[in-house]
C-alpha cells in the first residue's frame, strides 16, 4: 500500500503505477495538462501540468524538488508529496498559459471548440486575465484539407502533439508529423498523403482546443447548446461507448465516451459519422395498414389492433405459421417483449435471428506501415459484425426456443410456403450496403397473410407488409447492447422518435397489453428473473462502463462523471 | 402554501384629526394647484405641453432600445460572425441563426440566415451587449408595426436593411468601428491597460 500527499490529502493508491496528474485525479484534484492523455505517450511537452514534488521521509521530514517539475511524466511512489497550488506552481502554470496564449487567435466566438476546450477553461481557472504580448500574432493559414473529415485552423494551435501521437500509436497510419521548429512549428501532413484513415475524426476530440475540427460538424452547433447522453455506438459489435449530443431532435455528432471494458477512448469514423439516417427526413412516420385499396395512415392503436388480430386469426389456425424475425438491432428489452408475445401463440411459434451482416474481417490497430495490423494486442478493432446486440438476441432465443435459429430457417419455410403470419422486427441501419432483406426473396413475401414489418426506411420490404410501424433508431430508445465479449451496456435516447411512431419496445409492449410506457431498468429486473444467463441484468442498472458476465451489477443509476482529459 | 399568522403584521390606518375630518385644508390645496395650472396656460409660463404625437415624432435618447439592425462592415458585408452570443443571451429565445463557412477569405463563419422575432423579443438589449463584434445593435426605432405575424419575423436582409435606413436617415448613427474578433488579445487605446501599467 502507497499513499501520496497530493496538497496535504493523503491518497492511497494501492499497487498501481501512477504519475502525478493520475494520483491527483484520485485525489479529485485536477493537474492542468494539454500533452498527456492516458491513451498516447507521455512527452512532456506542453508544460501546463508543472507542480511542486517532494518526498515525505520515514522519520516525518519533507524534502521537495528545488524546482517544479512536468506531473505528467513523474511517477508517484510512497510519500511522494504533489503540491499543486503553491505560489511556485501556481507562477509555473500561468506562466506556461501566457506562453501558450501569445500566438492563440483567441477567436473563440467562431471556434467550435469553445464552451469545451482546455484552453479556455484552464485560462478561466489557472491563467492571467491579461496578455503581455506587444507583437503582432502569427496567422499561419489554415490548412482545410488536412484530410477527408478533418480541418486545421492552424493558428489555434498550441502544439501538444496529441494527434500526432494518436497517428504514430493508435492507428499507426503516421499521417500527421511537425514541421519546422520553435512558433514556426505546424502540425502538417506530406504532399498526396492526407489524414485518411477510419480513425482519423478520434484528433478532433484528442485536440485540447480548437484546432482541429471535425469537417461533418463545422459550425453546425455551439456546444453549450447540445444535450448529451451516454449511449453505445450500433456500427459494429465492439460496442463502443459513446455520447450523443442532439439539440430539438436532431442528433448532431457522436463522441467516444472513455470505457476500458468497451473500446478504451476512441471510436472509429464510420460509427461516428455514420448516425446521418437517423435525422432524416425521409423516415417513415406513422403507422400504415395496407388494405385493399391501397394504404392508409392509421394511429398507433389501431395498428396494434390489427396485428393483434391478424395473428389471433393466424395463430388459430396454425401455431407453426406464426413467425417472428428478431433483428441483432433489437435491444435485448425488445427482443424479450417481441419473443414474449410470439411465444404467447404456443410454445410451436417460430423465433427467428435476423441476418447478421458481415463485412470483410476484423480491422485491427495500429496498423504498420504496410497496412497490416501490427502484432501484439490491438489497441483499437472495429469488428466485421456490423450490429449490436447479436449476442443479446441469441441469449433470449436461447432461452425461449433452446437454440437460435438463423434467418436461412425463415427463408426455406417462406419459400415452402409455411409461414402465414410474420412479424420482422426492425432497426437495421442503413449501411449504404443495400437492404438486409435478400431482394430475390422479396417476391415470396406475398405467400404470408398478415406480414408486419417494422423498418427506419420504406423499402421493397415495407411494400409487401400489411402493417407497418416506423422504427425507432437506437439514439431514440432506451435499452441494453451486449457486445461481442458480452459486456452488457445502457443505451438512453437523445431525442423522441419522429412524428407519430413509437419505439420498437413500446409496440410489442401495447402488442402484449401491458399497460404503462416502457422502462429499460424495470424490463431488465424482470428480463434477470426470467433469463438466467442474463443475470447481469438483475439490478436493473448497468452503470456507465456496462457489465461482464459475471459481475455484480451497480445498484442504483449512477451520475454521469465529466472527465478532465 | 398557507400563509402563516405569525408572520402577518397588521397595520392600522391613522387617527384623522379634526382639521383632517373637516377636508377644507385639503379642498383649498386642491383648488390652488388647479388655478395655477389655470394661471400657467393662460401666461404660456408653464411646462412644456404634451407632445403632439404622431404629428410630432419624439426625439428619443441614442441608448433606446427600438427595433433591431445588423450592421455592415466597412466592405459592405454583414458584420457578424455567426457565434450565436446573442441567441445564447437572449432570454426570450427570439434569436435564430445557421452558421455556415463564410465566402469570404479573411473570415471564417457568417450567418447563412440570421433571424429575430420582433414580437417575442423584449428589447432587453442583451443581445447588443452580448456581441463580441459590435454586429447586432437596437436602434431607436419604436414604432414597428405589421401587418401579420410573418411580417414581424425580420430576416437577415430586413435587418441589414434597417441598418442602411438608419445609418442614411441619420438616426442611430454607426457608433464603432471594431468588428475583428480577438479583442482580448489586442491592448487597450493608448497602450497597457491602467492595472498593468500601476503595476508596472
Amino acid at each position: 500500500m502507497a499513499t501520496v500527499f497530493v496538497n496535504n490529502q493523503p491518497v492511497d493508491i494501492g499497487n498501481e503505477k501512477l504519475n502525478c496528474v493520475q494520483a491527483a485525479e484520485k485525489a479529485g484534484v485536477l493537474i492542468p495538462h494539454y500533452c498527456y492523455h492516458p491513451a498516447l505517450s507521455v512527452v512532456a511537452s506542453c508544460r501546463m501540468c508543472l507542480v511542486e514534488v517532494g518526498e515525505k521521509k520515514a522519520d516525518g521530514t519533507i524534502s521537495m524538488l528545488p524546482k517544479v517539475v512536468p506531473g505528467c511524466q513523474t511517477p508517484v511512489k510512497d510519500g511522494t508529496v504533489i503540491v499543486t497550488r503553491s505560489d511556485k506552481a501556481r507562477d509555473a502554470q500561468e506562466r506556461t498559459l501566457e506562453s501558450l496564449l501569445l500566438n492563440h487567435p483567441l477567436d473563440c466566438p467562431v471556434c467550435d471548440k469553445a464552451g469545451e476546450c482546455s484552453l479556455q477553461d484552464y485560462s478561466f481557472e489557472f491563467g492571467k486575465a491579461e496578455s503581455r504580448m506587444h507583437d503582432e500574432k502569427k496567422t499561419p493559414p489554415n490548412k482545410p484539407d488536412l484530410g477527408p473529415n478533418i480541418n486545421l485552423f492552424t493558428d489555434r494551435c498550441i502544439m501538444c502533439s496529441r494527434c500526432v501521437r494518436f497517428t504514430r500509436e493508435i492507428s499507426g497510419t503516421s499521417e500527421l508529423y511537425i514541421t519546422n521548429r520553435g512558433d514556426h512549428s505546424e502540425i502538417a501532413v506530406f504532399p498526396g498523403d492526407p489524414l485518411d484513415n477510419k480513425l482519423s475524426t478520434n484528433v478532433v476530440d484528442l485536440c485540447p482546443v480548437g484546432a482541429l475540427a471535425s469537417k461533418d460538424f463545422l459550425y453546425k452547433q455551439r456546444v453549450w447548446n447540445l444535450k448529451t447522453v451516454d449511449s453505445v455506438c450500433p456500427g459494429c459489435s465492439t460496442g463502443c461507448s459513446i455520447h450523443i449530443d442532439g439539440n430539438k431532435g436532431v442528433i448532431h455528432r457522436l463522441r467516444p465516451r472513455t470505457n476500458p471494458k468497451a473500446q478504451g477512448h476512441f471510436m472509429c469514423d464510420e460509427g461516428r459519422l455514420g448516425f446521418h439516417y437517423a435525422n432524416s427526413a425521409e423516415r417513415l412516420r406513422e403507422p400504415t395498414i395496407r388494405g385493399p385499396h391501397g394504404w392508409t395512415t392509421v394511429g398507433h392503436r389501431e395498428a396494434v389492433q390489427s396485428v393483434q388480430q391478424g395473428f389471433n386469426e393466424h395463430s388459430l389456425r396454425s401455431i407453426t405459421g406464426v413467425w417472428a424475425v428478431l433483428s441483432p438491432f433489437m435491444t435485448i428489452e425488445e427482443a424479450y417483449l417481441l419473443a414474449n408475445w410470439i411465444r404467447d401463440f404456443g410454445r410451436e411459434a417460430r423465433l427467428v435471428l435476423g441476418p447478421v451482416p458481415i463485412v470483410g474481417e476484423d480491422d485491427h490497430y495500429p496498423k504498420d506501415c504496410r497496412g497490416e495490423a501490427s502484432p501484439g494486442v490491438p489497441k483499437f478493432t472495429i469488428r466485421a459484425e456490423k450490429c449490436p446486440n447479436r449476442k443479446g438476441v441469441e441469449a433470449i432465443l436461447q432461452h425461449f426456443t433452446g437454440t437460435v435459429l438463423g434467418f436461412d430457417s425463415f427463408l426455406t419455410a417462406l419459400a415452402k410456403g409455411q409461414v402465414k403470419a410474420a412479424i420482422l422486427s426492425g432497426g437495421y441501419i442503413p449501411l449504404g450496403r443495400g437492404h438486409w432483406f435478400p431482394a430475390e426473396s422479396v417476391p415470396l413475401l406475398e405467400k404470408i397473410n398478415m406480414l408486419v414489418v417494422q423498418e427506419i426506411f420504406a423499402s421493397a420490404l415495407s411494400q409487401k407488409a400489411h402493417v407497418v410501424f416506423p422504427s425507432a433508431t437506437w439514439a431514440e430508445k432506451e435499452g441494453t447492447y451486449i457486445n461481442h465479449q458480452g459486456l452488457a451496456q445502457e443505451i438512453h435516447w437523445n431525442s423522441g422518435p419522429p412524428g407519430e411512431s413509437r419505439t420498437d419496445g413500446q409496440v410489442y409492449l401495447d402488442l402484449l397489453g401491458r399497460t404503462g410506457l416502457m422502462r429499460a431498468h424495470q424490463l431488465r429486473r424482470e428480463i434477470a428473473q426470467v433469463v438466467p444467463a442474463l443475470n447481469q441484468l438483475s439490478t436493473g442498472y448497468l452503470g456507465t462502463q456496462g457489465v461482464l458476465p459475471g459481475e455484480a451489477p451497480p445498484v442504483q443509476s449512477q451520475k454521469r462523471k465529466i472527465p478532465v482529459h | 402554501m398557507a400563509i402563516n399568522t405569525n408572520e402577518v403584521t397588521w397595520v392600522e390606518p391613522p387617527q384623522l384629526g379634526i382639521l383632517d375630518q373637516l377636508y377644507l385644508p385639503a379642498i383649498a390645496g386642491g383648488m390652488a394647484t388647479a388655478f395655477k395650472h389655470l394661471l400657467e396656460t393662460v401666461t404660456g409660463t408653464g411646462p412644456e405641453p404634451t407632445q403632439q404625437y404622431p404629428e410630432e415624432k419624439p426625439k428619443l435618447p441614442p441608448h433606446y432600445r427600438g427595433l433591431h439592425r445588423l450592421n455592415r462592415d466597412e466592405e459592405g458585408r454583414v458584420k457578424c460572425v455567426a457565434c450565436y452570443m446573442c441567441s445564447t443571451a437572449c432570454p426570450a429565445h427570439c434569436i435564430d441563426i445557421v452558421a455556415a463557412p463564410s465566402p469570404w477569405k479573411d473570415r471564417e463563419k457568417y450567418p447563412e440566415t440570421f433571424v429575430i422575432d420582433e414580437l417575442r423579443c423584449i428589447y432587453c438589449g442583451m443581445c447588443e451587449q452580448a456581441c463580441p463584434v459590435d454586429a447586432i445593435e437596437l436602434t431607436s426605432i419604436f414604432d414597428l408595426t405589421g401587418l401579420s405575424r410573418e411580417q414581424m419575423i425580420f430576416n437577415k436582409e430586413k435587418l441589414l436593411g434597417v441598418f442602411d435606413e438608419t445609418v442614411r436617415k441619420g438616426t442611430d448613427p454607426i457608433r464603432t468601428h471594431t468588428g475583428k474578433l480577438g479583442p482580448a488579445s489586442e491592448p487597450a487605446e493608448g497602450g497597457l491597460t491602467e492595472s498593468s501599467s500601476a503595476q508596472s
